[in-house]
Formats: C-alpha cells, structure tokens, sequence
C-alpha cells in the first residue's frame, strides 16, 4: 500500500469541495497534477512550514498556476495554511485564496497564471543557487499545453545552456486542453527529443504512480550537469470516470448529481489503493 | 561638453557597489556593449549573466534571482525591455513584488533613423500602468548616479529609462540636490511652471532662461520621478503659475503630460499644454534633429511658452 496514493484521493475531495464552494475551477487538470504536487511537497522536496525562510529550502514554482485548487489543497496538507480555511474562503470576495497561486501567501514563492513564466523564473533561481554555491533544488510544474507559450522555450534554452542540473521541470502531460486534445491543437509530439535537443536529461514516468515519481525525482536529483525533464503521463479528471479524459472538465463545478457520483469513485479508488 | 552617457554613470555606480555588495547582478540580452556595461563585465564577471537575444527570459531569470536573493540590475534596450517584455515586468517583478532594477536604455527616439521598432515612446505609459512599478527617467550623468544609489537602499521593482547619447550636465559632482521620489527644483518664478523628464529637462531650464530674459519667471521641476508622482511639488508650483507646461520624450498619451494634468485639474484647475513626440512614428534623424523638428528644444519650449502666456 502507498499511502500518499490513498491519501490523494482524500486530497482530490478537498479539490472538488474547493471548487463547489467556490463556484468555478479548474477541476480536471487539478486532478492530473495533484500526485506529482504530493510526491514533491509530502515527500521529495526539502520545503515545509518550518524551513520557509531558509535560504536552502528547495524552491518550487505552480507554472500552471490554473491547477491552483490542487496546489492549495497539497500545501494546506503540509501544513501552510488550513484545508477548512481555503474551502470557506477560496474565490470569495476579498479572499486570498484566489483563482492563481499568490506570493503573498505562506509556502508560495512566485505569482503565476500567466502561462510559460514558471520555467524562465526557475532559471533565474537555479541560477541564484549557483552564484551562491548552495545546492537546493528548484522544481516546476508546466501543462503541456502551456508548451506551445515561446517563453517557456527561451527559459529551456537557457538551462540547457547554463547546465542547471539542480532544475527539474515536470511536464504533466494529460494531453488536453480547453479546445481539446493537444496533439490537434498544438503537436507536443516527440517532447522529449525536443527537450533533448536543448541539452535536458529527459525521464518519462506515469505520473499517477508514486514509486515511478520517486525514482524519476531521484534520477534528476542523481543527474549532473544537466537539467531534468520529468514527463509525468497523467490522465486529466483522474479519479473519477465522471470526469475522466474529458476535455469539457477542464473547468467545471460538478453538479450535485456528478459530485456524489466523483465522491463514490475516489472512495473506491481509496479503497482500491489500499489494497495495491 | 559633457562625454558621458547616463548609461555609463550606471555600470560606473554598480562597479562600485558591486565591489562591496556580492548580490548585485547585472544581466544584459545581448545588449552589454549598447548598455555600456563591458566594464562591469571585465571588473565583475562572476556577478554579470548574458542571456542572449531573449528580452522576456532576462526579466523572467531576474525575478528568479530576486526571489533568492539577489539584487539584479537587467539592462535591455527601452524598446524591447518594456513592451517586448511586458508581461513578465508585470506578472514577475510587479505582482510578485521581486527586487528587480529594470533599466531601458536608448530610451525615447535615441535610436534615431532605426525607426519606430526600436523607439520607446510607450514606456511611461506602459510601465507607469502596472500597480508596484516604480518609473525613473533621470535627467544628466549626476543625478543618474544618486537615482541608482537610492535604489540600492530598497527593496522594490523599478523601470529606469536612459537615453544613448551623452546629454549636457545640469548638475555638477558637487551640486547635485537629489531626494529619492521628490522633484528636484531648478529654478523659481511665479508666471510659469515648465516640468519636464530626462533629456527634455535641460532644454526646458534653458528655454526658462530664454524667458527669464524676457521678464517671464518661471519655474523649472526635474521630475526624474514620475511614479511615485511628485504631487506636491507640481500643486506648489502650478499654484501660483498662470498656466503649466509639461515636456517629455513619450507619446502624447500616459506620460508625463497626462499625469500632470489630472494632479492640476484635480488640485489648482489651469491651462496645462503638454509638449511630446506626435502620435506617430518620428521623422528620422538624430535624436537632437527629432527633437528640432517637433520643436522640443529651448526655443521651441519659449516660444510655447510666451504663446500660452499671451
């Protein structure tokens, strides 16, 4: 049994739960995401609530700062803030728990939202962390359709170029996106050698498959004079056949039919994991 | 005549603290000789970053080495730092507050017979737009020196624009008044109050004196700072003064004029006639040839002068 996989299940409801109270969301690609947000915050990063203000705390950025509901549920799992408060408060007026991550609250290190900077902002601190001989880590999270974005293509460049072998970017390759399937709106195809191509170390893994994200963390973290590409393949709405590779879920609130039935499967899924 | 292009006071300032202070890093986009920085290459290599033709990735990687840290100084042409790079001044410096010092140099039409695409008559306008962003256009070498030393002492995004060529002194190594965030005041009168930003603030001084000699007082601001706007330095001198005229190398639109005349109409309603560059790309030429063309030089500036005055 792994127990962050029994976990996520109760994670994805406290997404669900964010989304109905909040009226909006972006509920299906928080579901692809949220395994590789719990592998890094719950077990392969050095960052917690305690270490914020450390100088050699490993540094993450939410590139796909839509996925926020999820990122906010495995930080409150962590301890920066309470789950009860983000679900009470997320998208309300004057909330700041707001529909993209915020630097003003605890354990967020850069705004985003605006897609194709998290990887170019990673640079400049994986470059911060080389002037000044440390040897924390930086990590972020891109959508594969934010890879269509140019400036994530100069921010690649760059690492290549400078061999941050302390950056790891993860790609949570769901293959959706609001118009549809990724390959018809813009081809992601042969990701990796385009990476490649740029100097990246490049590992694939499924990115629902916590042991498979371990070892790819740990074969970054291994890997020198490179930067790493994680391509975490994940399944957009995981967790649920309600949402389940469809691409309407991309921003959704469920209706009181759909969540009892989103309920029921993460149960199940919960069950099910611990079992595996 | 003055031989020193405000972009070179700045690389000379960062030399200098840069000898003391190991978080100063300046990042060029291909632009180091442009920016005059090769001398900070050659005193400081460890503490300088090339990233190549790439103006969003300069100021994505120096909000990066903020967030950590670092105290970065990225040096870009106007052009391009500002508009190229919008977003990433808004989103990565402004909204998330990172100490970044974003310095636009061959500001205005410094460019001259390069056209449109490399003028920056939008950056006041752009930049002053963004909530958290501070806007700078220093006027000569001295008062560059003391801006950038002032901005040392904090914390906060910036926007610096400069100009390519060297622009006559206006102050002097030992007189330069300088208080971060206040105009500076060049002179007194009660007929007139002329404010003006970076290269326009020498010839509005000097058309002051054409006047002067007229029996026309006027007042001259330095407003090197335009975002914080020094308001009570404008309501002070435009309180007194039978009309307000603003001078600046930007569009007609968000700049400086724009920005002056909502303080006056809000504090003392006047007449406020705004000298700038048409809403149009400038004639080529040299800067000083633009600046002759649309009469935004000392006679020019008096002779708008003695107009709204009647």
């Amino acid at each position: 049994m792994n127990e962050l996989k029994v976990k996520s299940f109760d994670l994805r409801k406290h997404v669900v739960d964010m989304i109905v109270a909040g009226k909006g969301g972006h509920i299906g690609g928080d579901m692809s995401v949220i395994d590789i947000l719990i592998s890094l915050y719950l077990k392969n990063m050095n960052v917690n609530p305690n270490n914020i203000n450390d100088k050699n705390r490993d540094r993450f950025i939410m590139s796909k700062g839509h996925s926020v509901e999820a990122y906010y549920a495995v930080l409150a799992e962590a301890g920066f803030f309470p789950i009860d408060e983000v679900i009470k408060n997320f998208s309300k007026f004057g909330s700041e728990f707001i529909g993209h991550p915020n630097n003003q609250l605890p354990g967020i290190e850069m705004n985003s939202g605006s897609l194709g900077h998290g990887l170019p902002v990673s640079v400049g601190m994986a470059l911060a962390g080389k002037l000044d001989q440390k040897d924390y880590r930086v990590y972020t999270v891109m959508g594969d359709g934010e890879l269509a974005e140019g400036s994530v293509w100069e921010g690649v460049m760059a690492a290549g170029h400078f061999q941050l072998d302390h950056l790891c970017a993860v790609v949570d390759r769901n293959r959706l996106q609001i118009s549809g399937s990724t390959e018809e709106v813009m081809n992601q195809d042969h990701l990796a050698d385009r990476f490649r191509s740029f100097g990246w170390h490049v590992i694939c893994v499924d990115g629902h498959n916590y042991n498979a994200l371990d070892q790819g963390f740990y074969e970054a973290k291994s890997t020198k004079g490179k930067p790493t590409l994680l391509i975490a393949n994940t399944i957009k709405g995981y967790g649920s056949s309600v949402m389940e590779n469809k691409a309407n879920w991309h921003h959704k609130v469920p209706t009181e039919e759909e969540y009892k039935q989103i309920i029921e499967d993460f149960e199940k899924r919960k069950e099910a994991a611990k079992h595996e | 005549m003055n031989k020193i292009p405000n972009r070179q006071a700045i690389c000379e300032v960062l030399i200098e603290e840069a000898n003391k202070d190991k978080d100063i890093v300046v990042l060029c986009s291909d632009s180091r000789g442009s920016a005059s920085f090769v001398p900070f290459v050659n005193a400081h290599p460890d503490q300088f970053l090339e990233v190549g033709i790439a103006e969003q990735n300069l100021v994505s990687i120096s909000a990066g080495l903020a967030s950590c840290g670092k105290k970065p100084f990225a040096a870009s042409p106007a052009c391009f730092i500002t508009t190229r790079s919008f977003e990433q001044c808004k989103v990565d410096v402004a909204y998330s507050n990172t100490n970044v010092t974003l310095i636009g140099i061959s500001g205005g039409i410094s460019y001259g017979a390069l056209g449109m695409s490399h003028h920056s008559a939008q950056d006041i306008a752009s930049m002053s737009a963004i909530p958290n962003m501070r806007v700078y256009l220093p006027s000569d070498r001295f008062q560059t020196k003391k801006l950038i030393q002032g901005l040392l002492q904090d914390q906060k995004p910036a926007y610096i624009r400069v100009g390519r060529n060297p622009v006559q002194d206006i102050y002097s190594e030992e007189n330069c008044p300088f208080t971060m965030d206040q105009a500076t005041v060049l002179k007194e009168g009660s007929d007139l109050a002329i404010i003006a930003c970076g290269e326009m603030v020498k010839p509005a001084y000097d058309a002051a004196k054409i006047l002067e000699k007229q029996g026309i007082h006027g007042t001259v601001l330095d407003m090197y700072c335009i975002k914080p706007l020094d308001v009570e330095a404008i309501k002070k001198a435009a309180q007194g003064a039978k009309a307000v005229l603003t001078v600046e190398e930007h569009s007609p639109f968000g700049g400086l004029g724009s920005m002056v005349s909502q303080v006056v109409a809000r504090e003392c309603p006047k007449k406020v006639i705004n000298l700038s560059l048409p809403d149009a790309p400038v004639i080529t030429g040299t800067s000083q040839e633009v600046f002759d063309y649309y009469h935004l030089n000392a006679e020019g500036i008096a002779k708008k002068a003695i107009e709204i005055l009647g």
